[in-house]
């Protein structure tokens, strides 16, 4: 009956001619989670130029949960034995993934295209594994952006804060204003965003010593007591609805000026663009105060898998395509972040996105730029969602900040276990 | 039979049937909600969403949302909307509830009317495979599928389905054909019928409105799964959840959520139509039998 | 249960039958059974103890044979906040969601019962929510119940400003804003089983006991309600088995949130194997949930089952 079962099965789908076509020589399958507007059609771009190329593009997008769904679908297609060709990942997911040992090699193109000079090394960090090139980096996003209303800003003084004292002095005037200071999102993600912010604000080598390098010393130090402290301050500056809202509601809340300021990464841009808004007439982009010059990125990279010697040249050609120039552009101008190489022009992009280049080559050359805890880049997933549990039931308050840095430790020693 | 129609209406009383109708409106509306905000908020610029106010009517009334959702909406990286991915989804429900649903026949019929010695333990297990959580059968049917060299197809994710879709058909035509007269089938037997003879003129005949319980059951499970679709289908064979959830799911791009109710709504329509159309013979079927424990 | 086959079918499976074809039809029956059941053996019960193997094992993103840590991730699944918060709120969650859509099934058939002019149109209306998937449904909902932009804030632009309606921002009360959510997916589907139920109560019971002088509410509170017993078992199972894997839901409209004040297994289970790359731990936390199901349902078959045989 089993084959019965499965002949029925094939019969079936046979007459429908819905087989799954054979893979052929020329052609890339990408697993994705790029399925909005504006970044799927920034992805497009790539498509095009492939297909340009002579290489078909096989679209596999599976969105939701930042990458968990696809994620899963990931290990249900590598368990089964056919890997898509190059699947979108992040930070310490392609490490984790490299470990496995079913990634594939992409040093050749690397190596010819001299890629070691032009990408920033915190990036080579999750692109290589054991010396060799594994994914391809498309764009960095820097999370430690503050997104302001300009009339809000203007009612409360006009200047954008710098300092954590002038942050709380802007905050207090807009609540006297009479609008809500923060917009934000009770999502552990999102509190985890303004907690990175928070933590390299009270200093970069905290920061360092804290959320990359799992110090237990920093974790459940002084310092970490002053960010709890400090999140737990700008907890009384949102407003009372503000659990479980999605980011891009948040940003509403500022673009309609009911919020005067989202702290969220780059992303966020978008919304505002979409919503008609200019940056610098509407809305102001400034680094988290106390930050400036110190930049938490994540990058969205192309991690490609092991396959066949017939699938390889076009595996080598898109991921030589991802690092173009002209396609760093094209799609980051897009998409609201900078390019993944310093050495793209910045003519095409707007004010901010102008400044989040400059940022992120100056912080590449002092040594300031730090993969994120909130998006992945600092460490594995298990630490980064111990970090998350932490952080959103103190912002919740469901614990003091003495309580939640001496919970911290713990939950970073029983994730790393 | 209900006790009320042994009553007369005077009986019942004036009072008593309006509250009786309060209640039942009070609860119409209760349903009705999340669907009138998901319809009304369809019908709106995305403007007027993010101003706030979920439940008003649209200010400025818009079927472009619809239109969106259903041919040009961002799915991946081209703007197909939802239309292609319908085929898909049917190629792969038709088959997957035909199968399950003659196996499930198939077993009802043998474990109640050929019954064996331990034939409850063999139900219990099937049974009792209802409960398993998905996701941990993902990992090792993803290996199955790989070795049967069905990774990736319309008739692996068939398979699937209709493998974790048994132990719920054979519930429901167990139960159903419990009560069937076994007299009948022995007479049937003793005139000569064979197994499968007697399957289909004797008790196929009367399995109607069991049928469409198990048909609509299996039909909606199946259509709003998401994690197999997700996991075991290929670029030619996505499903409408995981289209539905790529335009809705976006991580950091724009929300537009008046085309996102509009999706929802239209990949909902084929479940929708098939219980507001077998809504009666529902009831029916499960009368006839299904809840008959 | 031998004696209940042999009383049923003493004919079909005794008959000392000799022929090839014979032999066949005596078999046939158990041939047709058994691809169905050795696939469930397999793709159920071999997966469980596939399973049960890799929570004892260290595996993080795939599964991982080398390493063993016996049941060193039990011992972290016990000790870790998010689960024991996931079991109460299943405790919660399941106990008022049975019991809420078994009350609310049978009140609603009950009075759908009542010779409703209108049934036609709201049978189908309490019925088609169990048609929606709940990757948008959940967003309807959580705007709804949202306090700024849902039916508080529409009650309060209404005049009624005292209106205040914020469970789901609250970490103590959100579960029970999911328990609503929940209810409104699937008590219609229980209302239908109770319907069919109530219609197919035997008239003669009913005029008897009307000729007796019963009320109508002595009719429904001695006779039909307790008639209903096996329809209450049915939605018991289909009921339970929605709870423990409830995961869209949940995630739909709280992602677990306020803090991890929404955690439930099944959103445990799939957030440690998937997203944190934690499979042994994830595995260890189905094992549990699994040996919780089997403690309620096992209970229950073997009354069903083994109850039949004594009605015989």
């Amino acid at each position: 009956m089993l084959r019965k079962l499965l002949i029925g099965a094939m019969l079936s789908t046979a007459m429908t001619g819905a087989y799954a076509v054979p893979s052929f020589a020329d052609e890339v399958e990408v697993l994705h989670w790029w399925t909005s507007g504006g970044e799927a059609a920034a992805l497009d771009v790539l498509k095009k130029k492939l297909e340009s190329q002579g290489i078909t593009w096989k679209d596999m997008p599976v969105a939701g949960g930042g990458g968990e769904a696809a994620m899963t679908a990931l290990r249900a297609r590598v368990t089964a034995g056919n890997p898509p060709t190059a699947v979108q990942a992040l930070g310490f997911d392609i490490t984790d993934w490299a470990k496995q040992g079913v990634v594939g090699d992409l040093t050749e193109v690397a190596t010819k295209e001299g890629w070691d000079k032009v990408i920033p090394t915190a990036l080579q960090a999750f692109s290589k594994y054991d010396g060799k090139w594994i994914a391809a980096p498309v764009n960095v996003h820097s999370t430690n952006w503050v997104w302001i209303n300009k009339k809000a800003l203007d009612a409360a003084g006009g200047k954008a804060p710098e300092s954590w004292d002038e942050l709380i002095a802007v905050l207090d005037k807009m609540k006297a204003n009479g609008i809500s200071p923060i917009g934000h999102g009770g999502q552990a993600w999102q509190d985890a965003t303004i907690f990175d912010a928070v933590v390299l604000g009270i200093g970069t080598d905290f920061y360092k010593s804290s959320m990359i390098d799992l110090d237990p010393a920093a974790l459940g130090g002084d310092k970490m007591v002053e960010a709890f402290d400090r999140m737990a301050k700008l907890r009384t500056y949102v407003d009372k609805d503000f659990s479980g809202r999605d980011w891009n509601l948040a940003s509403a809340m500022v673009i309609e000026g009911k919020a005067g300021m989202q702290f969220m990464g780059d992303w966020a841009k978008g919304e505002f663009l979409k919503a008609g808004q200019k940056p610098g007439t509407d809305f102001v982009c400034v680094r988290f105060p106390g930050t400036q010059g110190a930049v938490t990125f994540n990058s969205d990279q192309f991690m490609m898998f092991k396959v066949g010697a017939n699938q390889q040249k076009a595996q080598l050609t898109m991921a030589s395509d991802i690092e173009s120039p002209d396609f760093q552009s094209a799609f980051n101008v897009v998409k609201g972040s900078v390019p993944a190489r310093t050495d793209v022009p910045d003519t095409a992009f707007d004010d901010c996105g102008k400044k989040g280049m400059k940022d992120l080559a100056e912080a590449n050359t002092s040594g300031k730029l730090f993969g994120s805890m909130a998006h992945g880049h600092a460490n594995p997933a298990a630490v980064k969602n111990a970090m998350y549990d932490v952080i959103t039931r103190h912002f919740n308050g469901e614990m003091d900040s003495k309580a939640a840095a001496k919970a911290l430790v713990d939950a970073v020693a029983s994730a790393k276990m | 039979m209900s006790v009320a129609s042994q009553d007369n209406a005077t009986r019942t009383g004036v009072f008593a049937r309006a509250a009786i109708y309060t209640v039942l409106i009070l609860f119409v509306v209760y349903y009705l909600l999340p669907l009138y905000v998901m319809v009304v908020n369809s019908l709106k610029p995305l403007d007027e969403i993010r101003a706030g106010n979920m439940l008003a009517l649209p200010q400025q009334w818009t079927i472009a949302p619809w239109l969106s959702a259903w041919s040009t909406a961002q799915i991946g990286v081209s703007p197909t909307g939802l239309k292609p991915y319908f085929l898909n989804s049917i190629l792969m429900v038709v088959p997957a509830v035909a199968i399950s649903t003659v196996l499930g026949a198939l077993n009802g019929y043998v474990l109640t009317k050929w019954r064996f010695r331990g034939d409850n333990i063999v139900f219990g297990l099937m049974l009792l495979s209802c409960f398993i959580p998905f996701q941990i059968v993902l990992i090792p049917s993803a290996r199955i599928l790989g070795e049967l060299g069905l990774a990736g197809t319309v008739t692996g994710l068939v398979l699937i389905h209709a493998v974790y879709g048994l132990g719920f058909t054979t519930l429901f035509f167990r139960n159903y054909y419990e009560a069937f007269p076994t007299e009948l089938i022995r007479a049937a037997q003793i005139d000569g019928a064979s197994f499968f003879q007697i399957f289909r003129r004797i008790l196929l005949p009367s399995s109607g409105p069991i049928i469409v319980v198990t048909v609509i059951w299996q039909f909606t499970n199946i259509w709003n799964d998401f994690l197999f679709g997700s996991s075991f289908s290929s670029v030619d064979s996505i499903p409408i959840t995981v289209a539905l959830n790529n335009l809705v799911n976006s991580s950091t791009g724009v929300k537009e959520y008046n085309v996102h109710f509009a999706g929802a709504i239209l990949a909902a329509l084929p479940t929708l139509v098939v219980y507001i159309v077998s809504g009666r013979y529902f009831v029916r079927g499960l009368m006839a039998g299904a809840v008959k424990g | 249960m031998a004696q209940s086959q042999a009383e049923i079918a003493p004919v079909l499976t005794h008959r000392p039958s000799r022929t090839p074809k014979e032999a066949l039809q005596e078999w046939l029956p158990k041939l047709v059974l058994a691809p169905s059941f050795a696939i469930i053996l397999i793709f159920v019960y071999g997966f469980i103890i596939f399973t049960a193997v890799l929570s004892v094992s260290g595996s993080k993103l795939l599964p991982d044979f080398s390493t063993w840590v016996g049941l060193g991730n039990y011992v972290r699944l016990f000790n870790h906040p998010n689960w024991i918060t996931a079991l109460k709120n299943l405790a919660i969650f399941a106990s008022l969601y049975i019991i809420v859509c078994s009350v609310l099934g049978l009140g609603l058939a009950i009075l759908l019962d009542q010779k409703i002019r209108a049934e036609g149109l709201i049978r189908p209306i309490f019925l088609y929510p169990m048609a929606l998937s709940f990757i948008v449904t959940g967003v309807a909902w959580k705007w709804f119940l949202d306090p700024g932009i849902g039916l508080e804030h529409v009650m309060q632009d209404w005049g009624w400003t005292s209106f205040s309606f914020r469970w789901i921002k609250e970490g103590q009360y959100a579960i029970y804003t999911i328990v609503i959510a929940a209810v409104w997916q699937s008590s219609g589907f229980v209302m239908a089983m109770f319907l069919a139920g109530l219609r197919g109560v035997d008239n003669e019971v009913i005029k008897a006991a009307q000729i007796d002088g019963a009320s109508t509410v002595t009719i429904y509170r001695r006779i039909i309600i307790p008639l209903m017993r096996p329809v209450f078992l049915s939605a018991f199972v289909v009921l339970a088995h929605l709870a423990i894997k409830s995961y869209d839901l949940v995630v739909a409209m709280t992602d677990g949130g306020p803090g991890t004040a929404t955690w439930t297994p099944a959103l445990f289970m799939q957030k440690f194997t998937f997203g944190r790359n934690e499979m042994g731990m994830g595995a260890a936390s189905a094992i549990i949930m699994m040996m919780m199901i089997f403690a309620i349902i096992v209970p229950y078959l073997y009354s069903e089952l083994g109850g039949k045989n004594e009605r015989r």
